[in-house]
């Protein structure tokens, strides 16, 4: 009796019937057992990125071809205008449009979480006006679909590698760890755009903007060298820099600029939680509006 | 050993309701300014998650101190009027939304089916779709690929289970999407008025497949208009009214109290008999047979409280023509006309092909000042012709609300019959011609 939990383990039916369950409703309930109920939900989540993936595939003629054609495209334009117009220096030892690709993966993983998280709860609306789930699976989930595409893209700069015939160094074996932090990064405020988004419209117009904006404020067609002294403890509050910088890293070898790149991860941070904090605060309301 | 699987103790669930309030004297820029400012302080409420509306904020409680008990292997249904609150519980009771006040203890495997294929993506093959709806309403990928071949027998849609579900007819995609539903295997099954999709055959499939259901020893809640369905499906009942419930009891009881809680108020003293009334001109062969007042407590009453809601009850002898129009005119002691409530008023409604010879209007918020008002009822064709219209109808008076106390200028009739939420503000700059 007394042991009440706010779960109702969907998938764990089939084997077994485990102790019965006992679900209680009350106001402010939701907050409580959040985290284990999300992993309750870790079935959901998987079909609907997988549903998102095909979507995706299916609806578009090119399907995988527009990850590998978008990337390639800009980083042909940032070479001629960056490399050969503006005559800007590369990393040393490393072909331009390397370095570009190199900026251009994190970037295009970055906004593109950002575009599809912050619209999915709309596009999800009548998932959830009719069907209980942790919302965040639904941000969550789209962001799945920008890793495939990332993955995609990845192939074509092995590619782009093999033909300029460098080799990275032993430090791509943190890629990984980048990855998860360019996830992070751009989920905060997406998360904090989608919540917003439920009630205001308006934010739907605000992060193509962003994106747009962002693209040249980050280090993506040069590298973050180029940066005068003295502005690139500012620079690097775009969380994006450290992000990017992260990449080139692991890619191209080079220093770490720490200052910048811990400034950068604690931005990050903050806006990952805040972008949490505001999600769970909105998101029992969410039926209510959408 | 506890039987009651579903508890719910002092439920409500509140809503605040907005009247958008827009100042006509504010210029372009102030507002912008105030809207500005109003959307910075939006903004910031909506981040802590508060509750937001614009204008003149009014409570509405959609459920208010709701107590039920359910016991396993129960069938219960659950009726009510249209906002009678049954979607609002439905929605608390799957956890889409919160209830403001109060607690549900709930004990078993709980799916609610509030829509048949929620979803569902057009671009994916049905089996595709499958997964996904199953996946959606709380089944395991292994659960679905074991009733698989069960699901798509069910639907009949073997031929075209690898076509895009966008070109299904829309009986197929009702079929497929409820055939996953069907094979659902909670403890506890919450359905809202999911049946009345697909055609007829289908339809009596559905019922069947969920009598079977009940009589697993599950525990089924269902909502819906069809009596029919209600009565078919489920032993017990629940009737809410106005976000109140009576608890949950025999279904001849509460079918009874349904069509009760209309009938007890036309059979009651209260109304007022048009049968023989003199007063009245019209070509018609249907006339207005009685009428009665109800104030916010569905209350018959001819003394109601200024901003209060009300609803008329009309009856009429013999059918009424489908296109009619019903209007109700509020007269002044003078025999002014001061407000009109006209049944084209609401779009959605139609009198359609009405047998019980009832209607029922209801207004929010009746904005006559306090005064004595007399009622003009009238029926008219399309064309306006007059059916039937009847002149002193009801009387009622309008008296200032006890708990609303209003500022003395504000509750004198004298100025008006009518009154208007208004909202003022003190001009800061100057004016151009005032020096």
């Amino acid at each position: 009796m007394t042991d009440a939990t706010a779960l109702d383990l969907p998938q764990e039916n089939a084997a077994g019937t485990p102790a019965e369950r006992h679900l209680v409703i009350e106001p402010g309930r939701l907050d409580r057992n959040y985290w284990s109920d999300l992993w309750a939900y870790r079935e959901l989540f998987i079909v609907l990125a997988w549903r998102d993936v095909a979507v995706r595939y299916k609806q578009a003629a090119l399907g995988a071809a527009w990850a590998v054609v978008r990337p390639l495209l800009a980083v042909f334009v940032f070479t001629i205008i960056f490399g050969r117009v503006a005559q800007l220096p590369s990393e040393p030892g490393v072909p331009y449009p390397v370095m570009v690709y190199a900026g251009m993966l994190p970037w295009m993983l970055i906004s593109t979480i950002l575009g599809d998280a912050s619209n999915s709860l709309v596009s999800n609306a009548g998932m959830i006006g009719k069907i209980y789930y942790p919302r965040i699976i639904t941000p969550a989930a789209s962001s799945i679909v920008s890793l495939v595409d990332f993955a995609v893209s990845f192939a074509v700069f092995l590619l782009l590698m093999l033909a300029f015939l460098y080799v990275p160094s032993w430090k791509i074996l943190f890629l990984p760890v980048f990855i998860v932090y360019a996830v992070a990064m751009a989920l905060g405020p997406a998360l904090y755009l989608a919540s917003l988004n439920v009630r205001y419209r308006d934010f739907r117009f605000i992060v193509p903007f962003v994106v747009q904006f962002g693209l040249y404020i980050s280090p993506v067609g040069f590298s973050s060298e180029v940066v005068p002294e003295g502005w690139r403890l500012l620079y690097s509050l775009n969380p994006a820099v450290s992000a990017i910088d992260g990449f080139r890293w692991c890619i191209l070898g080079g220093e770490i600029w720490w200052p910048g790149f811990l400034l950068g991860l604690g931005v990050t941070g903050l806006m990952l939680w805040a972008g949490i904090r505001t999600f769970r605060r909105t998101e029992r309301q969410f039926a209510d509006y959408i | 050993m506890n039987d009651v699987v579903i508890s719910a103790r002092g439920l409500g669930k509140r809503y605040l309701i907005g009247h958008e309030t827009v100042d006509r004297n504010q210029t372009f820029r102030e507002r912008i300014m105030a809207g500005a400012g109003g959307l910075a302080r939006n903004l910031a409420k909506t981040a802590r998650g508060e509750q937001l509306v614009q204008g003149e904020v009014e409570e509405f409680w959609a459920l208010k101190d709701v107590n039920f008990d359910i016991r396993r292997g129960d069938t219960v249904g659950i009726i009510g009027r249209n906002g009678a609150g049954k979607s609002t519980l439905l929605k608390i009771l799957s956890r889409i939304t919160e209830p403001t006040t109060g607690r549900v203890d709930i004990r078993g495997r709980v799916a609610s089916l509030l829509e048949v294929g929620t979803g569902f993506h057009p671009e994916l093959t049905g089996r595709e779709n499958i997964f996904l709806n199953g996946a959606i309403l709380g089944m395991s990928r292994a659960e679905i690929r074991r009733k698989l071949d069960e699901i798509i027998h069910f639907a009949g849609v073997e031929k075209f289970l690898d076509t895009p579900v966008k070109r299904y007819s829309s009986g197929m995609r009702v079929r497929l999407a409820f055939s996953v539903a069907a094979h659902l295997e909670p403890e506890i099954l919450i359905i809202d008025e999911v049946l009345a999709v697909g055609d007829a055959e289908f339809q009596s499939k559905c019922l069947g497949k969920m009598e079977d259901v009940a009589q697993q020893g599950r525990t089924v809640l269902f909502v819906s208009h069809n009596m029919a369905a209600v009565s078919r499906l489920c032993e017990q009942a629940m009737l809410l009214t106005d976000g109140r419930s009576a608890g949950v009891g025999a279904i001849d009881e509460v079918f009874a109290a349904y069509r009760g809680a209309t009938s007890n108020i036309l059979s009651s003293g209260a109304r007022r008999d048009l049968r023989d009334h003199n007063d009245r001109y019209g070509s018609g062969d249907t006339k207005f047979s009685s009428i009665v007042l109800l104030d916010s407590r569905g209350i018959a009453s001819s003394e109601i409280c200024f901003g209060e809601s009300i609803s008329l009850l009309i009856e009429f002898s013999g059918p009424v023509p489908r296109d009619a129009v019903i209007s109700a005119l509020c007269l002044s002691p003078e025999d002014h006309r001061v407000l009109q409530i006209v049944s084209d008023d609401d779009p959605t409604f139609s009198i359609g092909s009405i047998d019980r010879h009832a209607i029922r209007v209801h207004v929010a918020n009746l904005p006559l000042q306090p005064g004595q008002f007399n009622l003009l009822i009238g029926l008219h064709d399309q064309s306006m012709q007059p059916l039937d219209v009847v002149r002193n109808a009801y009387s009622f008076r309008v008296v200032e609300h006890p708990e609303k106390q209003r500022r003395r200028h504000a509750a004198t009739a004298k100025n008006g019959y009518c009154t208007t939420t208004s909202v003022w503000t003190v001009e800061i700059e100057k004016c151009a011609f005032s020096g």
